[in-house]
């Protein structure tokens, strides 16, 4: 939010000429009756699809050819918004000339690139590409009454973001590809919550299944669970190098034990370790209070030694230096 | 092309006069009005004339604060996190008592006095659209309830609330009220002697006045902790250099204001309704709230099978301004919060369209608005898709 964030209420200026020409003069907009489709041969398909967050509601009228499955004429009726009836418009028209299977390969995404004036500039401001989804939609409703089938055969994968068209599993793998935290990064390699924000978490436009929130959470957690995984499924505590040895050792006193030691004024440090016959020798040194402490022999003694067995391994014994 | 502006209820011409009447302070005297010098000092009774202006305008007490600040959503800041800082944090109150129709300059307000902790509690409208003052006799607690806050006439529905009936309840249980006056002032009587308010704000903009500039009134007795701090200006209630050109333009747009009162209820009203006949006239409108109960100017409407964006569209391609709150007109896809709370059966958050006259307003132009308004409903209804109730 800078500069061009400050003066607001711009919602139309972003809107491209075509969205406006296509509100203005909308030229695919009507009904095709059945006597229309039977004097031409073919078959009349009505599709109605409604989005229950906007209230918007589109039918599609589709004379389809059923020797060929060709698309011969379309049109449609709309409720919604200007970019709404653009996008029913652009969608009807798209689909003129296709086969029924072509036309279910159209996305919201073509029907707003056919807005477009200049092929880089949107034709709608973010918020507004969810209106072209419902135009999308509604193809599918259509092709399913036209091939009796329903609506998800045309859906081969989830989608979470339905105004970029991005998928689960692309969200997951881009998470952990790149080692993404936040939804924004998420935003940022996709464009997925970019537009109406309804799948970045519960109680925006629309209702969702999946949420960008919970799925990066749970990418992250199966993140963290693979990498725990990594580490504690191929190497037991005798697999490791000393070195390794030696951080597990350092770990546990810094963890366990340091913070009852210095609250006394004591400490104690990790001199030296040696691998004998299977086991593991640390040596330490005390310091502070605990030097000539009576109990750096028998209690505290005990319970580095007891913290270091149960804690990193069974094989280690503990001297004094 | 011929323009015709019916959304008055976001904003007005500044009458000419109010324009006229603050030019002087901006080239010739211009001097700080706390100086001590005659560029000061020769401001300081034309200031003298526009709280005489604004005190008339409201029938307040001299013993009454009016304070002129920035616009009347920095009057309704400063009052409920004034009452949050001296009667919750600093006190014992745990409650605060608004409603669902609020303007967001005071729901957003309570939203984030929530966040901090606040009990909050949110009054509904009855069928009628009108926060019922025994709604408000439940919630409201003596020993709990630091502020109520209620707007007066609500600015998308112009339905007045019974702000008379508020005032005793709280007086009688000694709780502060909060009246938004906003779209109240200039378009009813607002009588401060008559209503037993502690607290009232409005924006001068909204009755002829310049923006950027606002009232806040405090009934004696009752205090304030400033929003701004850093100077002694508005008896210390508000610093900040005293805008004294704008605060000149409101006190003579009030009084004008207040002068038209009566045109207001006569000759605008008979516009509005005129307007709002021939909307009825069309099928399948619904007007909201009954007319009697309504600011003499505005018009909330809602046209089955049309949404509001593309009928604002439609107007505006004629050049017709109105508003709508619809959910698909908003940044953020939501749709205003009073439409949703005025739960009486039209589809408001997808059809609902606002008119709203000034006193500008003109027969032509609303003959002119009566064409546009007819020509654009037969015009979407062919587009759309659920206008026919054989596709529900």
């Amino acid at each position: 939010m800078a500069k061009n964030d400050l003066i607001g209420g711009a919602l139309w200026e972003h809107y491209s000429d075509k969205v406006s020409d296509r509100m203005n003069n909308p030229q695919f907009m009507g009904e095709i009756t059945e006597e229309e489709a039977a004097a031409k041969g073919a078959k009349l398909i009505v599709a109605d699809f409604g989005a229950d967050s906007c209230g918007d509601a589109v039918r599609l009228y589709w004379m389809v050819d059923p020797e060929t499955d060709t698309i011969l004429d379309s049109k449609y009726k709309s409720f919604g918004c200007g970019t709404a009836i653009a996008s029913s418009d652009v969608t009807a028209e798209l689909c003129i000339g296709k086969t029924v299977d072509e036309a279910v390969k159209i996305t919201n995404i073509d029907v707003e690139k056919a807005l477009r004036d200049t092929p880089d500039t949107p034709a709608v401001p973010p918020q507004k590409m969810h209106c072209s989804v419902m135009a999308y939609d509604v193809i599918k409703k259509a092709a399913s009454v036209y091939k009796n089938v329903d609506m998800s055969v045309f859906e081969d994968e989830e989608i979470v973001c339905e105004c970029a068209r991005v998928s689960l599993s692309t969200i997951k793998e881009v998470i952990k590809l790149n080692d993404l935290t936040t939804v924004e990064e998420i935003t940022q390699f996709t464009k997925a919550g970019a537009f109406c924000k309804s799948c970045i978490k519960p109680g925006g436009h629309e209702e969702r299944k999946f949420y960008l929130e919970d799925i990066l959470r749970d990418t992250r957690a199966d993140m963290e669970r693979e990498r725990l995984n990594a580490t504690g499924e191929t190497k037991t505590f005798a697999d490791l190098t000393l070195i390794q040895k030696h951080k597990e050792v350092d770990k546990t006193i810094t963890e366990s034990i340091l913070p009852i030691l210095n609250a006394d004024g004591g400490s104690v440090e990790v001199v030296d370790m040696k691998d004998i016959d299977g086991f593991t020798d640390v040596f330490i040194s005390y310091k502070g209070a605990c030097v000539g402490c009576a109990a750096s022999r028998t209690g505290t003694y005990e319970a580095i030694a007891d913290a270091l067995r149960t804690k990193v391994d069974e094989s280690i014994r503990v001297h004094i230096l | 092309m011929e323009r015709v502006y019916l959304d008055n209820n976001a904003t007005t011409i500044v009458d000419p006069l109010v324009k006229d009447a603050m030019d002087p302070f901006f080239t010739k005297m211009y001097g700080n009005p706390n100086s001590l010098h005659s560029f000061g000092h020769e401001i300081r009774p034309y200031m003298g004339i526009a709280l005489d202006r604004l005190y008339a305008g409201i029938n307040a007490d001299d013993e009454d604060n009016i304070i002129v600040n920035s616009c009347a959503s920095e009057g309704n800041n400063t009052v409920i996190k004034s009452l949050y800082f001296d009667s919750v944090l600093n006190s014992k109150k745990t409650q605060m008592i608004t409603s669902a129709i609020e303007h967001p300059a005071v729901s957003e307000v309570y939203e984030f006095l929530e966040k901090l902790g606040v009990d909050v509690k949110w009054l509904p409208v009855n069928s009628e659209g009108i926060v019922d003052p025994d709604e408000l006799r439940k919630a409201i607690d003596p020993d709990k309830t630091a502020l109520v806050s209620i707007i007066w006439a609500n600015n998308e529905t112009g339905l007045i609330n019974p702000v008379k009936e508020y005032g005793k309840i709280c007086r009688e249980n000694g709780v502060k009220l909060h009246l938004d006056g906003v779209q109240a002032i200039g378009k009813i009587p607002v009588d401060m002697q008559d209503i037993q308010a502690d607290y009232l704000t409005f924006s001068a903009h909204k009755f002829h006045g310049p923006k950027g500039v606002g009232g806040l009134y405090i009934r004696k007795g009752s205090s304030i902790t400033p929003l701004i701090h850093g100077g002694e200006q508005m008896a210390g209630h508000r610093a900040g250099t005293v805008n004294t050109p704008y605060m000149i333009g409101m006190g003579l747009a009030l009084e004008l204001a207040v002068k038209n009162l009566e045109h207001e209820n006569t000759e605008v009203r008979r516009l509005r309704d005129k307007l709002e006949d021939t909307i009825l006239g069309i099928d399948e409108v619904e007007v909201i709230g009954n007319r009697e109960m309504r600011t003499p100017n505005t018009i909330l409407a809602s046209f089955r099978g049309i949404e509001g964006e593309a009928f604002l569209w439609d107007l505006n391609q004629n050049g017709v301004a109105a508003s709508t709150g619809s959910a698909c007109s908003s940044e953020s896809l939501e749709s205003n919060p009073t439409f949703t709370a005025m739960n009486i059966g039209a589809d408001l958050a997808h059809t609902g369209m606002r008119f709203s006259l000034s006193r500008y307003t003109t027969e032509d132009e609303i003959n002119y608005a009566v064409d546009v308004i007819k020509k654009s409903v037969t015009r979407l209804r062919a587009i759309s898709s659920t206008q026919n109730k054989e596709y529900i």
